[in-house]
């Protein structure tokens, strides 16, 4: 614990296959003890495979793993998590239905005799919470928590089992910025006390903001590593795509910027109009609340804010694939309570959030997803026209440079970007007046980035409405002609673009008053 | 497997497009293989098994084997046996295939071929005698498939409009269906002395026996070809029309058939009730090609064969087909090979299939896959 | 003391649905399928029969029992655990097989198709169908201790604390460490011991095997695992319930108010009410019967 100096991760020429998927191809990895190391790259870059193999989820295919002087290579997490190493998930990894202390003992339960020690594993979670500040009451089932509670109880799980070495993946993805604050305070005082924290991001502010060194990953390798202190952001940021970007905003767009700022409801020309619309949940009381705005034609409406606050559920309320309440006028007609067939054919396009659950059925062919969503069009008799969709899918496939060419293949063949193009081909081929589309870059290389940016453009320049939902603040701002601030399921504001800048909508992301 | 989207597929651009020919031709192979090495490895599974409960009743395997084939393919009668055998697992087949194309699991088969066949001979009594066939057929066929469908709707429902698990209450429902027709036999309908109804009055099926004299004895009759009919429509249905592509996607990725604008819930009791119908048709094979009656525990089993045959046939009409012929061979078999070894031996071994067929499937697939990942290098 | 006949009598048909019951909770809050109740129980009640026929002790075919119960159960566990092959086939396959296996050995070791001869049960001073008979029996006992233990198990020991949790999230499980696999097979081999036991209750108070002579009594635990909401406890009444109706059937036989085939019905119907959710929903552990992906 006290040779702070000393070499607390080092790895070196990791690689990992998932059939015929390279997640790392020779990657390297120096941490130094007693310090936050932040891993970053894009999407798919590799970080989170590299991570899960450090703390024994997966096995590696090749390298070396070296933890604290000693050889660890393929290891199981059990013996991660013996020799200090713990790591916090993305998606949590906590037992919605055991309480918060069964799930922080869970796997080194405190017993008495052959019985667990329910008492004690409750004062233990106690103690941690005293000593690190974060509260979390230790006989609530986990199911009733908030998501930053949930968050609390997945450090308090590593460090109850002595986790020297935390590793955090993207763990603001889901948090407000003040508990992002909070959290930075927690891993701080990690770090002053002897810890070593290493922070799987992808936001560039996160790096500056916290982190002591920082390495960076592209498709699998490593290929920078730098003190935090002196590194930019632009030079980061040219380490994580391979070449010159012009960052977040990119303001020398063509096309209409609309004229109004504020949201005008009735207003004539308006293509989608949605009043007071409400998505109620589950557990909490509304997930989209009262949330009312118009897209007018050739327009795109940005939403922006962290994931989480209802911007999914709006979506697909919009979408008809949520039930809701209040209107959603498409050119003047109501289409609150009808299917998301009538929807389609009213003219509403939808680039959905996931698509792998949603957008593409994987195991059917690239001709046929298609059509997915329109196959009511390419009917003879009761029979699919195999001929007109054959020659809608090579048209697409050229049109759209979908590689490979073959419309036979099934979609599950095809790489993430190629896989992304389907969905966007899709849904812009077809007779549209509005386009939903919810994080249509997410997980996508840089250059199909920018194909489907342009294409989105594109169809505001048509006259189309869209209504472009992202988590990256950057697309929002680069794309969007007024941004609008999702919070708590509400929109808190819209800025028409001249004030959408991230000093201006980062604080109301996070629930702050807007100023003036 | 994982489907991580953050994770990039290999060799992103020029070599795909290079080899996309190729591919085309490696992709339908490999479908191929995937579609037939697993049952084979299975079957082999199943004789390995076969052989040594052979062995452990002191006979030789190619003798008990060759016997087994000569009473069912090797003579017209037990050729027609296997044939009647094969007509109502190939319903219960497809009745299990369709709900699986759609994600569901049918286990109610039984219960729905019984409750056709009791619907279909209710019919019979009730129309007058000296009818033409031809056109008792409509009516026998409506009321097969509506007793089956009433049966296989009832899971359908509760699973759109509750959740409710369609395995358990499938099962559950068996029980109350099979103790039901039992009541309605025993205590209504039955000929004094027995388990069975009266005779249908008109309408009965021709059987095979008919037309060629050396399958006299054997229940084989017209029904079949009713049963090739069903398997032919219902290929058609599920690979050619914009139903059976909405209800495969619903199969597939409920979540991507809801946002292609499919009904969901809507699929899901349909695809039920349709194949509670399937399987309640098999009921006539019985009810009308047969016996011509309804009795207690003619359906005894079928269900749970038809899931195999399902299994084995990979959920397609034409594997279906041969499927069933494979497990009514294997049927009949036992029978046939009686004398030198258990008859109960067939029954170890149709289970044997269905669990080689379950367990290797997906690993044989997944051998395969490496095995092509190494010949691919990379 | 009619009353007191009902309970005996509600009791002894109740004690194999304990056992079953009890077991296949284990393995369905591990989230595995407890479809195969039926073929553990069969195969159980084979195996006492034979090895107390062989041994000319109850007590061997006990162990025998368990044997033949967990061995299906370990089948079972392997190709849905090591092999991820889908539950609700693999169980109806060793149903399937459970049935196949016994009637063929039923021909090997004692040529008969339908029955054994008749084998030693527990000796039981003077006969009737009340309690006193009744509580001779230690499988009785044993079946009420297991209730007990079971629920025990479950929610007091870090055993059951695994088995809660890699039943509703395997992966959070196994990313503390928790070894998921290990803890699977295990709650699946106990199911199967104890269903195996539930069929030796059977075989050998009656004094032999008869072929199917479960006739359905797994599925009945199966409905009475759902309709008692997953929990031992809970579960445990519904078989006493479903006992009790069992019994009503049998004292009301002969009476043209009730057929009996609507009594039968009773379990069952309850149970699909149950899962459609008239009345609370019954939720079931939320891996129950997914196939594991790492």
């Amino acid at each position: 614990m006290t040779e702070t100096t000393g070499s607390a991760i080092a790895l070196r020429g990791i690689e990992k296959s998932f059939g015929p998927v390279l997640a790392n191809r020779g990657a390297d990895l120096d941490v130094a003890a007693g310090e936050i190391h932040a891993l970053v790259g894009e999407n798919g870059a590799g970080k989170s495979t590299l991570m899960r193999i450090l703390s024994g989820m997966y096995g590696a295919d090749a390298g070396t793993m070296m933890v604290n002087g000693r050889d660890v290579t393929g290891w199981t997490t059990s013996d991660a998590i013996a020799a200090g190493v713990g790591m916090v998930h993305q998606h949590f990894m906590l037992v919605p239905t055991l309480t918060v202390a069964e799930n922080v003992v869970l796997g080194s339960e405190i017993t008495r005799g052959p019985v667990l020690d329910r008492a004690a594993a409750e004062e233990a979670v106690r103690a941690l919470s005293a000593r690190t500040g974060l509260a979390v009451p230790p006989d609530r089932l986990v199911a009733d928590l908030s998501v930053g509670e949930a968050q609390r109880v997945e450090i308090l799980k590593t460090l109850y089992r002595g986790a020297t070495i935390l590793i955090l993946d993207e763990p603001t993805a889901v948090l407000s910025p003040p508990e992002v604050r909070e959290l930075w305070q927690v891993l701080r005082s990690l770090r002053d006390a002897g810890g070593t924290v290493v922070l799987i991001t992808h936001k560039l502010d996160e790096v500056i903001d916290v982190s002591d060194a920082i390495t960076v990953m592209r498709q699998g390798r490593t290929v920078a590593r730098m003190p935090t202190r002196g590194a930019t952001p632009q030079a980061i940021a040219r380490a994580m795509v391979g070449r010159d970007v012009a960052l977040a905003l990119d303001a020398d767009l063509a096309g209409p910027v609309s004229s109004g700022g504020a949201v005008s409801p009735g207003a004539a020309g308006t293509l989608l109009e949605v009043r007071t619309l409400c998505v109620a949940g589950t557990r909490r009381a509304a997930l989209v609340d009262e949330v009312s705005f118009g897209i007018e034609p050739g327009e795109i409406l940005g939403i922006a804010g962290v994931e989480g606050n209802g911007q999914t559920e709006l979506v697909e309320a919009i979408a008809g694939l949520r039930h809701a309440t209040g209107a959603i006028l498409l050119g003047g007609r109501d289409l609150v309570g009808a299917s998301v067939r009538e929807r389609g054919d009213a003219g509403l396009s939808h680039i959905p959030e996931d698509r792998h659950e949603r957008g593409l059925v994987l195991d059917y062919s690239v001709a046929e997803n298609l059509i997915l969503g329109q196959q009511h069009r390419f009917t003879r008799g009761p029979t699919l026209d195999m001929d007109r969709v054959l020659a809608h899918a090579r048209t697409l496939i050229g049109a759209y440079d979908i590689r490979p060419t073959d419309p036979a293949l099934p979609a599950r063949a095809l790489s993430g970007g190629n896989q992304q193009k389907i969905v966007v081909a899709r849904e812009m081929a077809r007779d549209f007046k509005v386009l939903l589309a919810a994080q249509p870059t997410r997980g996508v290389d840089v250059g199909a980035i920018e194909f489907i940016h342009a294409r989105l453009r594109e169809a505001r320049d048509q006259g189309k409405a869209v209504l472009l939902v992202s988590a990256d603040l950057s697309e929002v701002l680069a794309l969007a002609d007024r941004v609008a601030v999702m919070y708590g399921g509400r929109i808190v504001a819209v800025l028409p673009r001249g004030e959408a800048t991230p000093d201006t909508v980062g604080p109301l992301m996070t629930g702050a008053e807007r100023a003036a | 497997m994982t489907s991580d989207p953050m994770l990039q597929p290999v060799g992103e651009a020029p070599s795909i497009a290079a080899t996309a020919s190729a591919e085309k031709r490696v992709s339908r192979r490999t479908a191929l293989e995937e579609a037939i090495i697993p049952p084979l490895v299975a079957l082999l599974l199943a004789a390995v098994v076969g052989d040594a409960l052979i062995l452990s009743f002191g006979q030789s395997p190619g003798a008990v084997y060759k016997l087994l084939l000569d009473g069912t393919w090797g003579n017209a009668y037990g050729f027609g046996q296997v044939l009647y055998k094969a007509t109502t697992l190939t319903f219960t087949g497809l009745a299990v295939g369709l709900g699986l194309r759609a994600g569901l699991f049918n286990i109610g088969a039984e219960s729905q071929l019984a409750a056709g066949g009791f619907v279909a001979a209710l019919a019979g009594l009730l129309l007058p005698a000296g009818i033409p066939a031809l056109l008792c057929l409509p009516v026998y066929l409506l009321a097969a498939a509506l007793g089956g469908g009433v049966v296989g709707a009832v899971p359908g429902v509760l699973k759109a409009r509750f959740g409710a698990h369609e395995v358990i209450v499938t099962i559950m429902l068996n029980f109350v269906v099979l103790a039901l027709l039992n009541y309605l036999v025993s205590a209504k309908l039955h000929v004094p002395d027995t388990l069975h109804t009266p005779e249908l009055k008109s309408g009965a099926l021709p059987r095979l026996s008919d037309l060629a004299s050396p399958f006299h004895g054997s229940a084989a009759n017209a029904t079949i070809l009713l049963a090739i009919a069903t398997a032919i429509v219902l290929g058609w249905y599920l690979f050619r029309t914009r139903r059976g592509f909405e209800l495969r996607s619903v199969g597939l990725q409920p979540a991507a058939a809801e946002y292609a604008g499919v009904h969901v819930a809507g699929v899901t009791w349909r695809a039920l009730a349709v194949s509670g119908a399937i399987a309640g048709l098999g009921g006539l094979n019985y009810v009308l090609g047969y016996k011509h009656y309804y009795e207690e525990g003619f359906a005894t089993g079928a269900g749970f064969l038809g899931i195999a045959v399902a299994l084995v046939g990979r959920s397609h009409p034409a594997g279906i087909v041969v499927a069933a012929l494979l497990f009514a061979t294997l049927s009949q078999g036992g029978l046939a090979v009686n004398a030198l070894v258990p008859k109960q031996m067939v029954d170890v071994l149709q289970a044997v299939v269905i669990l080689a067929v379950a367990t290797s499937v997906p690993e044989v697939r997944r051998l395969l896959r490496d095995a092509r990942a190494g010949g691919l290098g990379r | 003391m009619i009353l007191l006949a009902f309970l005996a009598q509600t009791l002894r048909i109740a004690i194999p649905y304990l056992f079953a019951a009890a077991g296949g909770t284990l393995s369905e809050r591990a989230g595995l399928i407890a479809l195969t109740l039926e073929g553990y129980m069969l195969g159980g009640a084979f195996c006492a029969a034979v090895a107390s026929y062989q041994a000319g002790s109850p007590w061997i075919g006990m162990l025998a029992a368990l044997a033949g119960g967990g061995a299906l159960a370990l089948l079972y566990a392997v190709c849905t655990i090591r092999f991820r092959a889908d539950q609700v086939v693999v169980g109806i396959a060793i149903n399937l097989l459970a049935i196949g296996l016994t009637r063929f050995f039923l021909r090997l070791l004692f040529d008969s198709s339908s029955n054994s001869p008749r084998v030693p049960g527990f000796q039981v001073e003077g006969s009737g169908t009340g309690f006193g008979a009744l509580l001779q029996n230690p499988l009785v006992w044993i079946g009420l201790v297991t209730v007990a233990l079971v629920t025990w198990v479950l929610y007091r020991t870090p055993f059951g604390l695994r088995v809660r949790a890699v039943g509703e999230h395997p992966a959070a499980a196994a990313s503390v460490g928790v070894p998921v696999a290990r803890v699977r097979y295990l709650a699946v081999a106990a199911s199967g011991m104890l269903a195996g036991l539930g069929g030796a209750y059977l075989s050998l108070d009656q004094h032999q095997f008869t072929d199917q002579m479960t006739a359905g009594r797994g599925f009945i635990a199966l409905a009475a695992i759902i309709f008692g909401r997953w929990d031992p406890r809970r579960g445990a009444l519904a078989c006493l319930l479903f006992a009790a109706a069992e019994t009503l059937q049998i004292r009301l036989q002969g009476s043209e108010a009730l057929p009996s085939q609507f009594v039968e019905m009773i379990p069952y119907v309850l149970t699909i009410v149950a899962l459609a959710g008239v009345v609370g929903r019954a939720v079931p552990p939320a891996a129950l019967g997914k196939t594991t992906t790492e």
